[in-house]
């Protein structure tokens, strides 16, 4: 940014950015949504269990060992 | 570039990244998966006092079988884990786009993916790896949950606060030393936390080999997930931007005739 005086080579196009608040309703949103997701694949019915029993727990049981997240 | 714009390419790719995951982790890590159930169920068989036969936890109820487990299951688990990831790297691309230095939407979405493995999955693993089925405890299940989790949320946040901190410098002492002082930062911050937060050490006699041969492939899962993101968002981030600035162009001569 300090050296805007200096004459480009080539023409460079401003690099376009997003208003923050149009972003911020998506980013609540789909925030919320994508670590809601994340829960449930990964550490529901180990820890914490909504609903309760282990049906989430025992479908998603390979993926959780082999993503890294902590399981037995 | 829109918010939206962002968010559709980044489910996308991170629906693609799911696919790509399963094949990873089905392929790579599943034979280890099954070698560690066998080595489980050779050992209660071995101890008479022990009542549980499989790996299942039939106890508390559901019980899905170790087919459906490998297949069905474990696709389940990397399209939702992979659309997620895909989602939220995308809407912190489009939140970061054009304000780090003179990054290009291409190069910052990037960068964004990589710093997002590197803090959320890579660092979290060299503290807490993945343990095969058979390694960790049913009891200590909740404490390493939240282990896991905090030291998560610590690397994320340093990663985030170094993040800011290195385009808050990058005018002032340029970006070789902007990135030098603000990976610094992130590097003695997470070896501080990880230092003082509990080892967890639940391996018994577990064989070493099948055990690296788990969290390589583990590993390896992980970074396909991260990379076909990365990789994938920022050829579409590129191909958009560049689209967006021909359009421009083309209106800007378009008022000049």
């Amino acid at each position: 940014m300090s050296q805007t005086s200096a004459a480009p080579v080539a023409p460079t196009a401003e690099v376009p950015s997003i208003p923050l608040r149009e972003i911020a309703p998506w980013a609540l949103f789909f925030g919320l949504l994508g670590l809601l997701i994340l829960f449930f694949i990964s550490a529901d019915q180990g820890a914490i269990s909504i609903p309760s029993g282990n049906a989430i727990h025992e479908w998603v049981h390979d993926g959780r060992h082999l993503l890294g997240y902590p399981c037995h | 570039m829109t918010a939206r714009a962002f968010l559709v390419r980044g489910l996308l790719i991170g629906l693609l990244s799911g696919f790509a995951t399963f094949l990873v982790a089905h392929q790579v890590g599943e034979p280890h998966v099954e070698t560690a159930i066998a080595l489980e169920e050779a050992a209660s068989a071995d101890d008479p006092t022990a009542t549980e036969t499989a790996h299942s936890h039939d106890d508390e109820g559901t019980t899905v079988s170790r087919q459906h487990q490998r297949t069905w299951g474990l696709l389940t688990g990397s399209l939702a884990v992979g659309v997620a990831v895909g989602g939220l790297v995308a809407l912190v691309a489009a939140s970061v786009v054009g304000r780090i230095g003179r990054l290009s939407p291409g190069q910052s979405t990037a960068l964004v993916s990589l710093i997002g493995f590197v803090s959320v999955a890579l660092v979290p693993f060299l503290k807490y790896p993945a343990t095969p089925p058979a390694v960790g405890s049913g009891d200590t299940i909740g404490d390493r949950t939240s282990y896991y989790f905090g030291f998560v949320l610590i690397s994320v946040a340093f990663a985030a606060f170094s993040s800011l901190l290195a385009i808050r410098l990058l005018d002032e002492i340029g970006t070789y030393g902007a990135v030098l002082a603000s990976a610094g930062v992130y590097v003695v911050a997470v070896v501080v936390a990880g230092r003082m937060m509990p080892t967890v050490n639940e391996i018994g006699d577990f064989p070493a080999d099948v055990l690296w041969y788990f969290r390589r492939a583990s590993l390896l899962t992980l970074a396909t997930l991260w990379a076909v993101i990365g990789i994938g968002l920022t050829g579409l981030i590129g191909r958009l931007h560049r689209h967006e600035r021909g359009l421009a162009d083309r209106r800007e001569l378009a008022a000049s005739l």
